[in-house]
């Protein structure tokens, strides 16, 4: 028995009136997506779980395209569960986005938190045409509270006109060597990064800065890409910690 | 700047192909500046994270099996004849520590002038050229290893095997850890090494049909942030 | 490699004062433009003997003739560096600092390869130069400089760290092309026989010459000031 497979589709367009249209907006199975009341030039679109997703053997994507002068923003309504499947199969989960020129994304989900006996692998593939902005932020919660965490893969890849800009995977939970360890989350259980892209930091890079040494409340640096990008990683022990990490200002 | 196309690198071997080049290559005396950087060794130590053989071996095997996979990928593709300059790239992508960018950078640039007095290949002087300030170490290493007329999977474990060697080596310095005891860690590090040379190569072997983005982009937020923390300290032991 | 083997028999040393075109088994005596590069003499020493007193001294009593730089080699990351800023004998672009990785020997002898790019990148950026004082990471007696990194080099030693270090000899004592008998004014407080340490370097260094200094006098680094200007006008002497 495989699981679930579906994929939400949008686009984001200008309408005309200096304001963002959503041309199409196809929610699929456990997947819903929801026009959300905004005010400007910007389009508020929510991603709503219809039910627990995704399960081992689930395929979930999305797919949103932001066209060229459009800016949407897109949100979920909750945190996103990895939870087993009956067969023990993995699960995915590819999220893949594409903005055009001088449009602006903001992909800014509620966590991902990998269970105890989840197996997923998530995929995030951005493409960036020249002059596109970019808000992006990952947070990963290893397991629930009180629970060992489940496995997790996620790999973030991030194109700027063709060429890579960033393409980070992170491994957690049984079977990914060390991770746990004094290299990579030495008892952390949460991870993320918030990754923004701007034209203006072509001409002035973000200066390196240390967020955060703080063993207990999480650590975290701010950092120039080797591209007009400007990115926080950060570990903490929960995902509240993690948040306010990531809330951290970076604006170009 | 001249074309590359890829090539297999065992088909291409140079005529003083020798194995016994990988030992020369691999050796801790290999004058490439590896000796002044900790790998982020130092940073963790400081954080009370290392602190004897046990954690040494869990910080090792988390750094391999994501910085040293990585550049182990690196490397094999720059063995197997992918586009170094697309590799840098690709490195470049996989390195969001401007710290750990300019350090990777600068011991390639070390490791070039090594490579070229033992190993001269036009190919290292076409990327010494287009990159004066250096390459990545990994895509220089793969190119080395080329001209020497080994496989990736030579260059697989000779990056694989350094990722481990630079943290071990500082520790014994910063810790004054018994080296018995360090040297049995690395020991039993060496089956992770094989796995991670053999999937490194495989990466590259893909690559060369499917493209850069099938290399490996392991990462470890700890080392990222140790790398920054560790630029801004202003006394210490290692470079990196 | 044939080739190189009655260059490899040249006599070790060379007389003072007769300096070839560059050391046998050295770097190359011309930039990659084909002119002249900058002399490049070593400073070695133990701690606290006055390597970088000497090094800004000889700044102070050079820079108005000639355009120097310096490269250090500190233990503890750049704190020679900052005082040679803070003592503003150079500008700051004049001036580069090696990380060592805690072996300041391995940095000057065993792997050259930081101290070349740094040595390479001030001729770039600030060249041409006349001449490049690299300041070791304070050693042990053995440190010695690599032929392959500077074309001669001073052994610092103090009349405080004991007046039979002389006697002992070590390489440093023995083969460096000027040994620099350092602080000569604390002589009569520490109980060194000058005589004494003058004889014993003369029977451990044969013809090689000895100076006596103290930094406090004014023109107190003349004896060294003046051999480098001698060993510059033989390094000049000889065409490219």
């Amino acid at each position: 028995m495989t699981g679930v497979h579906a994929t939400a589709r949008l686009t984001a367009a200008p309408d005309g009136r200096g304001g963002t249209a959503l041309p199409l907006l196809t929610g699929d199975g456990p997947l819903a997506l929801r026009r959300t009341r905004s005010a400007g030039p910007e389009a508020h679109v929510t991603v709503v779980g219809a039910m627990s997703a995704p399960l081992g053997g689930d395929r979930l994507a999305i797919e949103a395209v932001v066209e060229p002068g459009a800016a949407l923003r897109i949100g979920t309504a909750a945190a996103t569960v990895s939870l087993p499947g009956r067969t023990g199969e993995q699960a995915r989960y590819d999220v893949r986005l594409t903005v055009g020129e001088d449009a602006v994304l903001h992909w800014l989900p509620e966590p991902l938190i990998a269970a105890e006996g989840s197996d997923l692998r998530m995929t995030t593939t951005v493409e960036l045409a020249p002059g596109a902005r970019l808000v992006l932020r990952e947070e990963q919660i290893l397991g629930r509270s009180g629970e060992h965490p489940g496995r997790l893969t996620t790999r973030l890849t991030v194109r700027l006109s063709g060429r890579p800009l960033l393409d980070q995977e992170l491994s957690f939970g049984p079977n990914a060597p060390g991770w746990a360890g004094p290299a990579v989350l030495h008892g952390h259980r949460a991870a993320g990064q918030l990754l923004v892209v701007d034209p203006e930091y072509a001409d002035k890079p973000i200066e390196p800065r240390v967020l955060s040494s703080d063993q207990a409340e999480g650590e975290a640096v701010l950092t120039p890409l080797a591209g007009p990008a400007a990115l926080i990683t950060a570990v903490a022990p929960d995902g509240l910690r993690l948040r306010r990490l990531l809330s951290a200002s970076v604006a170009p | 700047m001249p074309r590359w196309r890829p090539r297999p690198g065992h088909e291409q071997a140079a005529p003083r192909a020798s194995r016994a080049a990988l030992l020369v290559l691999a050796d801790g005396r290999f004058p490439a500046g590896g000796h002044a950087h900790s790998g982020g060794a130092e940073a963790a130590v400081k954080a009370g994270r290392i602190t004897g053989p046990g954690t040494l071996e869990a910080f090792c095997r988390g750094r391999l099996h994501t910085s040293g996979l990585v550049a182990a990928a690196l490397a094999a593709a720059a063995t197997a004849g992918l586009d170094p300059l697309l590799l840098d790239e690709a490195a470049d992508a996989r390195t969001p520590s401007p710290s750990l960018r300019t350090t990777a950078r600068k011991l390639g640039r070390q490791l070039t002038r090594a490579a070229r007095a033992a190993w001269p290949s036009p190919e290292l002087d076409a990327l010494a050229a287009a990159r004066p300030q250096g390459a990545h170490q990994p895509v220089v290493l793969g190119l080395t290893v080329r001209a020497a007329g080994l496989t990736p999977l030579d260059a697989a474990h000779a990056a694989a095997y350094e990722s481990v060697t630079g943290p071990a080596t500082a520790a014994v310095r910063l810790l004054s850890l018994d080296p018995f005891a360090v040297t049995a860690v690395l020991a039993r590090l060496t089956p992770d090494l094989d796995e991670v040379a053999a999937q490194a190569a495989e990466a590259a072997h893909r690559a060369l049909d499917e493209g850069m983005d099938v290399l490996p982009a392991a990462s470890a937020p700890l080392l990222d942030i140790y790398a920054e923390q560790h630029a801004t300290w202003p006394v210490r032991l290692f470079a990196s | 490699m044939h080739l190189d083997l009655d260059h490899d028999n040249y006599p070790e040393r060379y007389a003072y004062g007769s300096l070839p075109l560059a050391s046998p088994g050295g770097p190359p005596a011309t930039r990659p433009d084909g002119t002249r590069r900058a002399l490049r003499v070593g400073l070695g020493g133990p701690v606290g003997s006055g390597k970088t007193a000497t090094v800004a001294a000889l700044c102070r009593a050079l820079r108005d003739r000639l355009s120097i730089a310096v490269v250090t080699n500190d233990i503890y990351t750049r704190e020679d560096a900052e005082y040679l800023l803070r003592n503003a004998v150079l500008p700051p672009e004049r001036i580069s600092a090696v990380e060592t990785g805690a072996c300041p020997h391995t940095a000057i002898r065993d792997d050259i390869s930081a101290n070349l790019e740094a040595v390479e990148d001030l001729e770039e950026t600030v060249g041409p130069l006349d001449l490049i004082l690299v300041e070791s990471g304070g050693d042990n007696l053995t440190a010695t400089f690599s032929k392959g990194l500077v074309d001669a080099q001073i052994f610092v030693i103090d009349v405080a760290g004991g007046d039979d270090i002389p006697r002992k000899g070590g390489p440093g004592v023995t083969t460096a092309d000027l040994l620099v008998i350092n602080k000569t004014d604390l002589a009569p407080y520490v109980g060194s026989d000058l005589e004494r340490m003058a004889r014993d370097a003369k029977a451990q260094r044969g013809d090689l010459p000895v100076a006596f200094t103290s930094l406090v006098a004014e023109g107190g680094v003349t004896p060294v000031s003046d051999w480098i200007h001698e060993r510059l006008t033989a390094w000049t002497a000889v065409p490219a």
